[in-house]
């Protein structure tokens, strides 16, 4: 099974993971890979720690990725990534989103958010910090968070012969093309 | 063409490939895209929300006897309710090919208990399919259809969470439309009478015998020889982790069709591999059929029987090996969900918490998160439609033990429909004394939004004449002076009727009427309520930091040590924690 590569995006039900792992199976099926993806709906939904699971190579059994077996985890939030790291290939990579959304426990100050999550992470493994964002309004959209998200993560799964621009054009809403290409550049040029 | 599908979507997909015109189901993860996906297809063939499961299959049931191909798609707990007439239909057989189809959902990412509907085959002795993948999900709804019609059954599609949800590649077809079956009334196979079951039970056992020779030899049933040290016998999707786990080595039975189970193709398979192992999520169903014919094998003494299984826990309880992960010292904080920001069920529940001495009976919804700290507004919760019945049955318990102790029973408007009404007609009927709270968020919200009986409006989008709760309430006989009508967001309007209900020994019902935060508003919605944007935000001079406004709940509502906050990007202005605040700091902003 070692020609199989294993993505997860994390996050908190409502950021927008599906869209960008719809355009990242959309562009991998196109370069011809078999691909599998996971996703959970309905209670995890409202608000609750959320993810969607994508398998890629020539041959995929199983849709969803196992404890230590990740190359690529990108986290949509910042605790989520600590959450998560348990997936992560010892030697894989994290590319996480500077953000944090405060779950019901904090919001209600019976916990406290965990300090120094990226100096940890960083100490255990190779991650890259993104503040999507502030990349994404910079571009005059803050929703498009996701997809610069979305090109951080391609850049660090190093996968080729992928028509990005035309995966994104064929699942963004009409209108948002251009704003979403600028945004995946944004992130893969990290 | 190959498109990617979830599993949900390629079993509509199959559905409309083969010709199916009749299609009915209550929501319910992880099965609702089902239908969704079938209504796209409304130009031809009919789709339909049922008020629950148990009318589904009826309403299909029916349309197979008139002569068309049917589907009825549900939830595993959904088969419990519909249970009762799929044990006799499987005595009568069908007219036009009919699906069941059973979404299990093991390890409950949505649901109240992990049932394993494998069993209902064997109980009701049902045909049963067992698809791995999308693509299978398309060809065995397909196939069922076909072999529902050749052997004069009715056909269990069995999915789970990770084939319905998962999305992987698969061929489309074209429609074959199917010419409706020309009606003709025949008393003995229709009419399940004594005299006529009886008949009908002893060619059951000839058409089981015909099926279990089918499926010995079925395409979907084929072994696939490797190495013969050790041979896995599995279904459904674990079959992918089993055929990762064991790799190109082992020998592998996957058993598409699991009831009749192929007991001769059973026995050849364990005679040709030194070793059988059975892979198989939740119950040794599989396992039992092999242990029964005294077929030695290795099964649930390492495989877990609960939980979902994946590729990594089957490895490890086979071959005892696990992939090396990394640990932080670090934890992080649970998220559970919560109800959302603005969510018409928190003024309710807050005013309710604040009420002594009472039993709060639940049920299934998003209003179940009511039960979540810090709201803990509900004692119990079991099965769809169940908190009026409970309700009623404790306020007798405790009315006639001497206890004083009052109680109030929740149902969303969905829930009520699906099976709350004949709850409450019992509790009103039968001189109970608890109070129902009828939450009217105007759309069924859990599983995302479908229509219901009060919406006004059906699954393939056409305006229909809506339930009036109050009026059938009243036709239930409930007093009018009993009947109560308040705006959940409004605290002083919620206690007040909370209070007065409570108070009577008599059935009582509150309804709660503001559309679900997340709902598209209809013209209807925008009529009826004030939606206009609006937020919250909180007074730094006259907060004193109290934490009173926290204990609604809201995820918009931030608690620092030293200061409280609103998130202008999720607040939705609701006003709760405003009505909360003791101090007057909260106050409505423009947006």
């Amino acid at each position: 099974m070692s020609e199989v590569k294993n993505i997860l995006l994390v996050g908190v039900g409502g950021q927008g993971t599906i869209l960008a792992s719809k355009i990242l199976t959309s562009g991998l099926i196109e370069a011809g890979y078999e691909v599998k993806m996971s996703e959970i709906h309905g209670m995890s939904q409202r608000g609750g720690s959320v993810s969607t699971q994508v398998r890629y190579g020539e041959k995929v059994y199983s849709p969803i990725v196992g404890r230590g077996e990740a190359d690529v985890i990108v986290a949509f939030e910042k605790m989520e990534a600590l959450r998560w790291l348990g997936y992560l290939r010892p030697e894989g990579k994290m590319v996480i989103n500077d953000f944090e959304i405060p779950s019901a426990p904090i919001l209600m100050g019976q916990a406290e958010y965990p300090e120094g999550i990226l100096e940890d992470l960083a100490d255990k493994v190779s991650i890259l910090t993104v503040k999507a964002g502030d990349i994404a309004a910079g571009l005059g959209n803050p929703k498009a968070m996701n997809v610069v998200l979305l090109g951080a993560l391609v850049k660090a799964m190093n996968v080729q012969g992928v028509d990005w621009h035309q995966a994104i054009r064929n699942n963004v809403k009409k209108g948002f093309e251009d704003l979403n290409i600028k945004a995946f550049e944004a992130g893969y040029a990290l | 063409m190959k498109v990617i599908m979830s599993g949900n979507e390629a079993a509509a997909q199959g559905a409309y490939e083969a010709g199916v015109a009749f299609a009915s189901a209550y929501p319910g993860t992880p099965s609702t895209e089902i239908l969704e996906n079938l209504a796209k297809h409304k130009d031809v063939l009919y789709s339909e929300w049922a008020p629950n499961e148990k009318v589904a299959v009826e309403a299909a049931i029916g349309a197979s006897v008139a002569g068309v191909r049917s589907i009825a798609a549900m939830k595993h707990v959904g088969l419990n309710v519909a249970a009762d007439p799929v044990f006799t239909f499987a005595y009568t057989g069908v007219t036009g090919g009919m699906v069941i189809v059973s979404a299990d959902d093991p390890g409950m990412h949505s649901s109240q208990n992990e049932q394993d509907n494998r069993n209902y085959a064997t109980a009701a002795r049902l045909l049963m399919l067992e698809p791995s993948d999308s693509q299978e999900a398309k060809d065995f709804m397909k196939l069922g259809l076909e072999l529902s019609e050749r052997f004069d059954t009715p056909v269990l599609l069995r999915m789970t969470t990770r084939v319905c949800h998962s999305k992987s590649l698969v061929e489309l077809g074209e429609r074959q439309e199917k010419p409706i079956v020309p009606y003709k009334k025949n008393i003995r196979k229709y009419v399940a009478t004594p005299a006529n079951a009886k008949v009908m039970r002893v060619k059951l056992e000839e058409r089981l015998a015909a099926m279990e020779a089918y499926a010995c030899q079925a395409e979907i049933n084929q072994p696939e020889y490797n190495d013969t040290k050790i041979g896995v016998i599995t279904s459904g999707i674990a079959y992918q982790y089993a055929r990762e786990a064991f790799g190109e080595e082992a020998s592998y039975l996957k058993l598409g069709m699991t009831f009749p189970m192929p007991m001769d193709l059973l026995r050849a398979f364990a005679a040709k591999v030194d070793k059988v192992y059975v892979v198989e999520e939740m119950d040794p169903y599989i396992e039992n059929h092999l242990k029964m014919a005294g077929i030695d094998c290795i099964g649930k003494d390492v495989i877990p029987r609960y939980d979902e299984l994946n590729t990594d826990i089957v490895r490890e309880a086979v071959f005892g090996k696990s992939a090396d992960s990394l640990t932080s010292e670090k934890s992080a904080v649970i998220r559970p969900p919560t109800l959302c920001a603005g969510c018409p069920h928190r003024g309710f529940f807050y005013a309710l918490a604040q009420k002594k001495n009472v039993m709060i009976t639940g049920d299934i919804g998003c209003y179940t998160l009511g039960s979540a700290a810090p709201l803990n507004a509900i004692d119990t919760c079991f099965c769809m439609g169940g908190s009026i019945s409970t309700g009623h049955g404790a306020s007798i318990a405790l009315r006639n033990g001497g206890r004083d102790t009052k109680v109030v029973s929740v149902i969303g408007d969905s829930t009520f429909f699906h099976s709350g009404v004949t709850s409450l007609m019992d509790a009103v009927y039968n001189k109970g004394c608890n109070t129902s709270v009828i939450l009217d968020n105007r759309i069924t919200g859990m599983t995302g939004h479908q229509q219901n009986p009060g919406t006004g409006y059906t699954l393939m989008g056409d305006p229909a004449t809506e339930v009036d709760i109050p009026a059938l309430c009243r036709a239930l006989g409930m007093k009018d002076e009993n009947i109560y009508i308040v705006n959940p967001n409004h605290l002083d309007e919620v206690s007040k009727a909370l209070d007065e209900a409570i108070a009577k020994d008599e059935p009582t019902v509150i309804i709660t009427k503001w559309p679900c935060v997340l709902k598209k508003y209809s013209t209807q919605d925008k009529e009826e309520f004030d939606l206009s944007p609006r937020r919250c935000e909180v007074d730094p001079d006259k907060c004193r930091n109290c934490k009173m406004c926290v204990k609604c709940g809201c995820p918009a509502i931030y608690s620092e040590k030293d200061k409280v906050s609103i998130q202008a990007a999720s607040c939705t202005g609701c006003g709760v924690c405003a009505q909360i605040c003791p101090f007057d700091a909260i106050r409505e902003v423009e947006r």
